[in-house]
């Protein structure tokens, strides 16, 4: 499994989304939230976007004031990784229009579904823009 | 009002008020942003989950689904548990409404896991959705299906999964490929039914996405068993030719680093394209891989190497710390087997030493400690130790550590020097960040015990650091004290000076100790003390002596006088300070001192303390006796009390020299079992009986290494405190001890290392001119010369028959992956056995299936089992239209199925 989690976090530690690919206890999850996020937010710009924490490397990348985390399994390409989410983050930007992290907080539901539609399994399954913003498109069409 | 008779209702049912006036996620969110974190938030928190509770219950749809959002909001981000709503949101997946669907579908895959008690009420929902005509349906329980697959599900889903595997809309087929691998991991059975469609797919060119996603689980599968998966090369290899999507080259990049490893001829074929990769595209996600795949599985072609070292070098030099961090790593997967491409970075790498960022610095340090050969571990380590003083505690430590963990790598095999090692371990023992007092508590007893030649030097490195009374100050290094004291009392007949041993260990520091530690102190007092009076009273022989011959040789002239004694003393010693140390006045003194500073302890609340405490003020009363009765009455030194008192002081001496040796951490499965012992009696009862109480850390030396418990670490606390809160006594304690014990203190300039003369680690003078210091050294050791001649032999360092501290308990992994790819095999090779293979291909066929002949007879048995299976399934009536469909398909599937068990010679 490539992925494991992709968590998205603001500057003050606040967890904005949270998607998991293996089974996690809710304790176990704020732990490693915490852990994982403490370490991210010490970091600077002029460090590297990578941190190994326990078993787990962190791909990690700041847009404005919120980050976005990936942990990966060892084997897993680091900058691949920082391509996808860059790849979010542009259809994100594509949907809401400039996203912000307010963006995110109001419409988990939805940014949930673009992840499904990019992610499975922990493997990446959809890269082209508009196929992952086409359901939602739809959707937002019939409601 | 009638909304605040409803809120009161409280355990009620939803009142027709909630539904009307119910909170949007929209107001939940804001209401929390609107409340200051903390008891605000969370009453405000907890209200809404009261809300919530009572609207979930809503025979309406619309009221129960906003109510499941609310809580999954809740659930996902503030850590709610909404383990109590599973039913819920099953019930709302089988809404008719699209999007209460997908709020239940999205609320099952984050909250429930494998023990939710309503998870099979899900079945139904799932199967009847995975059949749906709306692809979107399809897609939401295949989504779902993915994050919370069980056995239960994967075994009643497949021959669903099955018929999606050919679905005509792309959208859906590549979900269901990236949904099997959840299923086969759950159920490998589904492997036999599934894994055919599934290579179709690896052979569709049509859609890049569903490529991605086969070649995503073939990824997965062939990281856990890449064998299975080689007669699938010709595929792979197409792909890697063929397609120009990174995501998807990245992937099969990832799969044939891990086949080219099996097969050398596969290696061959492929190199060139990975090469060509590397070399034309832009992409720097891709051309990482190559050189990751290259460097780790490819090192044997010497052209790729070097093309791969080349990049390395271009990200090294980047400005983007990425690809920084990445080259690094790069160089890492390198070093192994081309050591001259480190050589080529290594201004890069040293400089790296100290950077700002901690991950790069590590690397860096990660790389310099692949370089270290037992030529120039002595040098790198010297420079290491100057850069541990001016880093910060954290890196400092990392340093420490992994020069420890380096020089210590299969029983110090890079040491020649030991003498020099020991002086190491002693200078890091000073460095005041030091943490890793336990790794060099280890490694001081552990070499103490291995290697007898260094045993002189380390008994010198323990009495420095033993005298020091500042070093008592700092917790962290009580555990390389006590390693010390231990050494100290166990080869004191090496040591110059025992009084100033014996001093170092009553010291009224002490106490600063934690419990454990002070016993082993007091031990070690009492190891000293017996040796003393061992030497003064039956001196006869040289104090150096080994413990065997003191065992040997019984006819000891005891009766001689002591004057007599000592001069025999001096002229076997080679020792000069041992000339006059065993006088009558020294031994009364010493016993004076063990007496007086250890009877107060001889209540201590610590059993540990006070049970040894007692055997040395025991011993010492006892000598005590003897001396002061040898004082009055010279004459009488023959009487028989004396005598006996000098039997016990020799057998005690005796059994404590006896000499102790590393002990293998298997060594007690070879003790055979004693008839009557039994081993299988059932102690379930002591389980429950034990239940509280924590069992300490088991040791591979319990002799030696104090037993770390809660007591301990309470106390180090105490100390610390106390140390904390009487700092001005304890300086002025400090410098009174100077005072009186100035001769035990190390000159602060010139070191008295005059008998090893062995450069301080940490000299302030060389610290400026490291990175060229480094450089230099790496360059001279790196050409590959043996220095000629060693300035002395390699001491003996003793070496148990099998590995030494690898923990040998290796969990027998057998999982669902030996299932996955035993099926798989099946189902590759299942073709072959059938119809007799094409000539072309069968002389290449035995050689490649020649050595697994059992592996065959193995699969013919589980084919056979499989034919009982498909009857069974035949049976089924739904299956059966699925398998009769597969059958239909094999068909067509022949051709290429018989190709495929073997590499075609295309490849060879």
């Amino acid at each position: 499994m490539g992925i494991r989690f992709i968590l998205m976090v603001n500057k003050q530690g606040q967890t904005r989304l949270a998607q998991y690919y293996e089974y996690l206890t809710l304790e176990e999850r704020r732990a490693l939230e915490g852990e994982i996020v403490r370490k991210c937010l010490a970091r600077n710009e002029q460090q590297c976007s990578f941190i190994e924490h326990r078993n787990y490397k962190i791909v990690y990348r700041r847009y404005a004031s919120l980050f976005f985390l990936v942990g990966v399994d060892n084997e897993e390409n680091e900058l691949a990784i920082l391509e996808f989410i860059h790849l979010l983050v542009e259809t994100m930007d594509r949907h809401f229009g400039n996203v912000c992290e307010l963006d995110i907080m109001f419409h988990l539901e939805k940014a949930h579904f673009m992840l499904e539609e990019m992610v499975m399994n922990g493997c990446i399954v959809e890269t082209s823009k508009t196929n992952i913003l086409a359901p939602i498109q739809l959707m937002d069409k019939a409601s | 009002m009638s909304g605040g008779s409803g809120g009161g209702s409280g355990g009620g049912g939803p009142s027709l008020m909630d539904s009307l006036f119910q909170r949007t996620l929209d107001d939940l969110i804001k209401g929390i942003r609107l409340h200051t974190p903390g008891a605000a938030q969370s009453s405000f928190i907890s209200k809404s989950v009261d809300e919530i509770r009572r609207e979930i219950k809503s025979t309406d749809l619309q009221t129960k689904s906003t109510a499941l959002q609310k809580l999954t909001y809740l659930h996902s981000l503030h850590g709610f548990d909404m383990s109590w709503a599973a039913f819920h949101a099953v019930e709302l997946t089988s809404s008719p409404s699209f999007a209460h669907k997908k709020t239940g579908y999205l609320a099952a895959s984050l909250s429930f896991r494998p023990s939710t008690e309503v998870l099979l009420l899900l079945t139904n929902q799932l199967r009847k959705d995975l059949s749906s005509t709306n692809q979107h349906e399809v897609s939401l329980a295949l989504e779902c299906l993915s994050v919370i697959c069980t056995a239960d599900f994967a075994r009643d889903l497949t021959p669903d999964i099955f018929t999606l595997l050919t679905s005509s809309k792309n959208f859906i087929r590549k979900k269901s490929i990236a949904c099997l691998l959840m299923i086969f991991s759950q159920y490998p059975d589904a492997v036999r039914v599934c894994f055919k469609r599934l290579v179709e797919n690896l052979e569709s060119t049509d859609n890049a996405q569903t490529l991605a996603a086969t070649v995503g689980v073939f990824c997965e599968l062939a990281s856990k068993e890449p064998r299975t998966y080689l007669p699938l090369a010709p595929e792979f290899y197409r792909i890697l030719v063929d397609s120009r999507n990174n995501w998807v080259l990245i992937k099969v990049l990832k799969i044939f680093a891990k086949l080219a490893k099996l097969e050398p001829r596969l290696a061959k074929k492929v190199v060139e394209p990975i090469c060509d990769h590397m070399k034309r595209s832009e992409a720097k996600s891709l051309v990482f891989e190559c050189v990751r795949t290259i460097v780790s599985s490819f090192y044997e072609y010497e052209f790729a190497v070097k093309l791969a070292v080349s990049k390395i070098k271009e990200f090294l030099l980047d400005t983007d710390l990425n690809l920084k961090y990445l080259g690094l790593q790069g160089l890492l997967l390198v070093a192994p087997n081309h050591l001259w491409a480190v050589l080529e970075n290594k201004e890069v790498v040293i400089k790296s030493l100290s950077d700002v960022d901690r991950n790069i610095r590590l690397e860096a340090l990660r790389l310099v400690m692949s370089m270290v050969s037992d030529d120039n571990v002595n040098e790198i380590c010297r420079v290491l130790i100057g850069y541990a003083l001016k880093s910060d505690p954290e890196f400092c430590n990392e340093i420490l550590r992994s020069m420890l963990s380096t020089c210590s790598r299969n029983v110090y095999e890079i040491i020649n020097d030991f003498d020099w090692y020991v002086s190491l371990l002693g200078e890091m023992a000073r460095i005041p960040h030091c943490q890793n007092g336990e790794e060099i508590e280890y490694q001081l007893i552990d070499i103490g015990m291995r290697v007898k030649d260094v045993r002189p030097e380390l008994v010198r490195v323990a009495r420095d650091l033993l005298i020091d009374p500042a070093l008592l100050g700092n917790p962290f290094i009580h555990r390389i004290l006590s390693a010390a004291a231990w050494v100290s009392g166990e080869y004191v007949w090496f040591s110059k000076n025992p009084f100033e041993i014996m001093e170092a260990l009553l010291q009224p520091r002490t106490n600063l100790l934690s419990p454990s530690i002070r016993a082993l102190y007091i031990h070690s007092v009492f190891k000293v003390l017996s040796f003393c009076l061992h030497s003064f009273l039956l001196p006869h022989k040289p104090a150096t002596s080994s413990s065997s011959k003191l065992v040997d040789e019984p006819d000891f002239t005891y009766s001689e006088s002591e004057e007599e004694a000592n001069v025999d003393l001096a002229t076997t010693s080679s020792s000069l300070s041992k000339k006059n140390a065993f006088t009558r006045e020294s031994m009364v003194n010493m016993l004076a001192l063990v007496l007086t500073s250890l009877s107060p302890l001889a209540e201590s609340h610590d059993v540990e303390i006070q049970e040894r405490v007692r055997n040395v003020l025991g011993l010492a009363q006892l000598a005590q006796e003897e001396i002061s009765c040898d004082l009055d009455n010279k004459e009488k030194i023959i009487d028989g009390v004396a005598l006996k008192t000098s039997n016990l002081i020799r057998l005690i001496n005796d059994a404590l020299s006896e000499d102790l040796g590393p002990v293998s951490s298997s060594a007690q499965e070879r003790v055979p079992i004693p008839d009557g012992l039994l081993l299988e009696d059932n102690l379930g009862k002591l389980d429950t009986i034990c239940a509280d109480v924590q069992l300490p850390i088991s040791e591979s030396f319990s002799l030696v290494k104090p037993v770390l418990t809660d007591v301990d670490s309470v106390s180090i606390r105490q100390n610390e405190e106390s140390s904390e809160t009487s700092a001005a006594e304890s300086t002025s304690l400090l410098s009174e001890h100077r005072k009186r014990h100035g001769i035990f203190y190390l000159p602060s300039d010139n070191n008295q290392n005059a008998s090893t003369s062995f450069p301080p680690a940490n000299d302030p003078n060389e610290r400026d001119n490291d990175v060229e210091d480094l450089v230099r050294l790496t360059e001279e050791s790196l050409v590959l010369k043996r220095k000629s001649n060693l300035s002395r032999p390699r001491p003996v360092v003793v070496k148990l028959d099998e590995g030494d501290r690898l923990p040998i308990t290796r969990a027998k992994t057998e999982s669902n992956d030996d299932l996955i790819s035993g099926a798989v095999r099946d189902v590759l090779l299942g073709d072959e056995n059938s119809p007799p293979a094409p000539a072309p291909h069968s002389k290449v066929e035995k050689s490649e299936i020649g050595d697994s002949s059992r592996r065959k007879s193995k699969h013919r048995k589980e084919k056979k089992h499989q034919n009982v299976e498909e009857s069974k399934q035949k049976s089924g009536g739904r299956h059966g239209r699925h398998k009769a469909r597969q059958r239909a398909d094999e068909g067509i599937n022949v051709a290429v199925q018989i190709q495929k068990p073997v590499i075609p010679d295309f490849l060879l």
